[in-house]
């Protein structure tokens, strides 16, 4: 897993509640068996017309949110199922940042596993960076190990919360299953203990 | 000693490391698996040379891609790739595997409780979001990512943060006609769609104890379109007579012992959760979504509502763009509403207590003209006892497709699904946009409403109908 300590780049808003996994990755592209090449399905179906042309009224399409790497959405984030294709599809399109006010449980964790960084700010807040952000280019420089987010110009500053371990791993970009066989005699233990 | 939540017991149980301001790292009972979710994760452990810690832990089976006629031949050559990787994978790494042509393959969460896998007090996950399902046995089971299914094949254990718990109360007694398929919508629509999120749900109360464990199964089913992390009943009774005699319950002197402690589990009288909410059990009607997800229902007697009747601006925005996706005009009865599909099937509601609801009132009728009407059992187990009873004659004769058993028409992995622009009155869990087919508009429905909307066209109160449709 690639680390990640301080991240600078545009931002894409996606001005919508309650945006599940079947949205972020339609269930025709869970078929590949490869953890790879997701990103040419992300959104799909809000992405592309039936013609299989980008559909210029979709955020993600607009000129503002060309190269984006820091994604602003609405509450409820990755409601749905538990598809790990999602992240990888918005890592692979370009990812790195999501920031919304809330999001759904698995889809945070899995994010976290993959080298994203999900923050959650105050609904006020993201509102603002919607703002900024909704119909020009604008950048944010994401720094995790001081939990802080800024702009250079709208002069927008703040502070958020994240897990100690989750802020550990992604700093670190570790593998988190060669840290978990760091403490097998623990397990062998439990294992003897409850006989299973 | 305080008394304790069945949420505390398990989570207490299990914890292998707990240190304070850390994730738990938790040990996994049973580990279900499916072909979508889990050739990445097999395919990591090859890569770093790791085996299946403990493949009498793992159980298999596919589900998802299956086709529901002619299951032998699958012709979309990337499904019978994931299908044939998770035979290879299985053979490779020693899992048991419920593969198409055994007579255990079904829908992975109705698979696990039919051969007696899913045991109260046991931590159950799988790669898949109704994992949750699990719960009505008094097990705590969630779903997972990829990442995470690697990482349970490699260690059987998971990091995770303890969970806050809440106790969702359904009051008093339902009315008669109101199915458990109604209770979970009428508390998703009542508490909202994020509702659970960070919270394992305990559903507790007279209603909750009068429930089948199909039915249960039902209501734990969708704790995630709350956002839940997992959602549970406490075991009673109901529970350990369901589980005697199954494949993978212990028997004889060894299954009254594991009913002792299993009946140690239950919530203690008096034990604090971190949230409660209560829900009249007589306040909930048969229900219908009319939106794009879950909580986007109201009883049958209702109407479609305004973008204005929402609470925030968010919330007006969120109605409107799913108004404009079900093409539904505010104001409009539920009862005018009619479908072109009816699918009954998936985790939720393809039980075989679910197929007998709904044939009590297809017996002796005929669905409606134009609609295409498809039963999909949740098993070839549900199948095999559907046919035994009868059931298959009584909805083949009402116009009925008969078909095997997968996931099918809830999401259309396989080559079952609605067109675009088309409605369906479905017993499945989401009705997100193109869930069950790009432009396919959903409806959620208990198995007894779709099978009313099948012979009517639209939707109908059930508890108002006579056995026999006249017209």
């Amino acid at each position: 897993m690639e680390a990640l300590t301080v991240h600078e780049g545009n931002t894409a808003v996606l001005e919508r509640a309650n945006v599940d996994t079947d949205q972020i990755i339609p269930k025709q592209f869970l078929k590949r068996v490869e953890r790879t090449g997701f990103g040419q399905f992300l959104f799909f179906d809000w992405r592309f017309k039936s013609d299989g042309e980008e559909d210029p009224s979709f955020e993600l399409n607009y000129p503002s949110a060309a190269n984006a790497s820091i994604l602003i959405a609405d509450h409820n984030f990755g409601s749905g199922s538990s598809r790990e294709h999602a992240p990888w599809a918005l890592q692979d399109y370009g990812f790195r940042v999501i920031i919304a006010p809330s999001y759904s449980d698995i889809f945070y964790n899995n994010c976290v596993k993959n080298g994203i960084l999900p923050v959650r700010l105050p609904e006020d807040q993201v509102y603002e960076l919607m703002q900024n952000g909704n119909d020009k280019e604008y950048h944010l420089t994401v720094d995790l190990q001081n939990q802080q987010i800024s702009d250079k110009d709208a002069g927008f500053q703040a502070t958020f919360e994240i897990d100690p371990y989750w802020k550990e791993m992604l700093l670190n970009g570790w593998d988190e299953i060669s840290i978990t066989l760091q403490y097998e005699e623990d397990i062998e233990a439990y294992e003897k203990r409850v006989k299973v | 000693m305080k008394p304790r939540t069945i949420i505390d017991k398990i989570w207490n149980e299990h914890a292998v490391r707990a240190e304070a301001g850390k994730p738990n790292l938790m040990y996994v009972d049973l580990h279900m698996v499916h072909e979508v979710t889990s050739p990445q994760a097999f395919e990591g452990l090859r890569l770093s040379g790791r085996p299946v810690r403990r493949p009498d832990l793992t159980f298999a089976t596919m589900d998802h891609n299956v086709p529901t006629l002619n299951r032998e031949s699958i012709t979309d050559a990337i499904s019978k790739k994931q299908i044939d990787t998770l035979f290879d994978n299985c053979r490779e790494f020693g899992v048991e595997l419920a593969d198409i042509h055994s007579p255990n393959n079904g829908i992975v969460h109705i698979i696990g409780p039919e051969l007696g896998l899913t045991q109260p007090g046991k931590t159950i996950v799988c790669g898949d979001s109704h994992t949750s399902t699990h719960g009505a046995f008094g097990a705590l089971a969630f779903g997972i990512g990829t990442s995470e299914v690697e990482h349970v094949l490699a260690t059987q254990t998971l990091w995770q943060s303890p969970p806050k718990t809440m106790e969702v109360h359904v009051d008093g007694r339902l009315g008669t006609g109101v199915t458990a398929k109604d209770i979970i919508l009428a508390i998703i629509a009542k508490f909202g769609v994020d509702f659970g999120s960070g919270y394992v749900l305990e559903y507790t109360g007279e209603a909750i104890r009068g429930l089948t464990m199909e039915e249960r199964m039902t209501i734990c089913n969708m704790s995630i379109e709350a956002g839940a992390r997992a959602g549970l009943i406490s075991p009673d009774q109901v529970t350990f007579d369901y589980l005697k005699d199954r494949r993978f319950v212990p028997e004889g002197a060894e299954f009254d012992e594991k009913v002792e402690q299993w009946r140690q589990l239950a919530t203690d009288e008096g034990a604090e959760y971190d949230e409660r909410v209560v829900i009249p059990a007589d306040e909930i009607e048969p229900m219908v979504t009319w939106g794009t997800n879950p909580s986007q229902g109201v009883g049958i007697h209702g109407t479609v509502p305004y973008p204005e009747d929402g609470k925030s601006a968010t919330e007006k925005k969120v109605i409107k763009t799913s108004l404009d996706y079900m093409a539904l005009e505010p104001g409009t009865k539920i009862t005018d509403i009619h479908v072109q599909h009816v699918f009954l099937g998936s985790c939720t509601n393809a039980r075989i207590g679910d197929l007998r609801e709904a044939a009590k009132i297809i017996r002796g009728n005929k669905v409606a003209d134009g609609i295409r009407a498809m039963v999909v059992p949740g098993s070839q187990q549900v199948k095999l006892q559907a046919e035994e009873e009868g059931l298959d004659q009584v909805f083949k004769e009402a116009g009925f497709e008969w078909r095997d058993s997968g996931c099918s028409m809830c999401l259309g992995m396989n080559p079952d699904f609605v067109p675009e622009g088309e409605r369906c009155a479905s017993t499945s869990n989401r009705n997100f946009e193109g869930r069950q087919g790009k432009g396919a508009r959903t409806h959620l429905v208990s198995p007894a409403m779709a099978a009313g909307a099948a012979i009517y066209g639209h939707f109908v109160d059930v508890r108002k109908l006579d056995q026999t449709v006249s017209s």
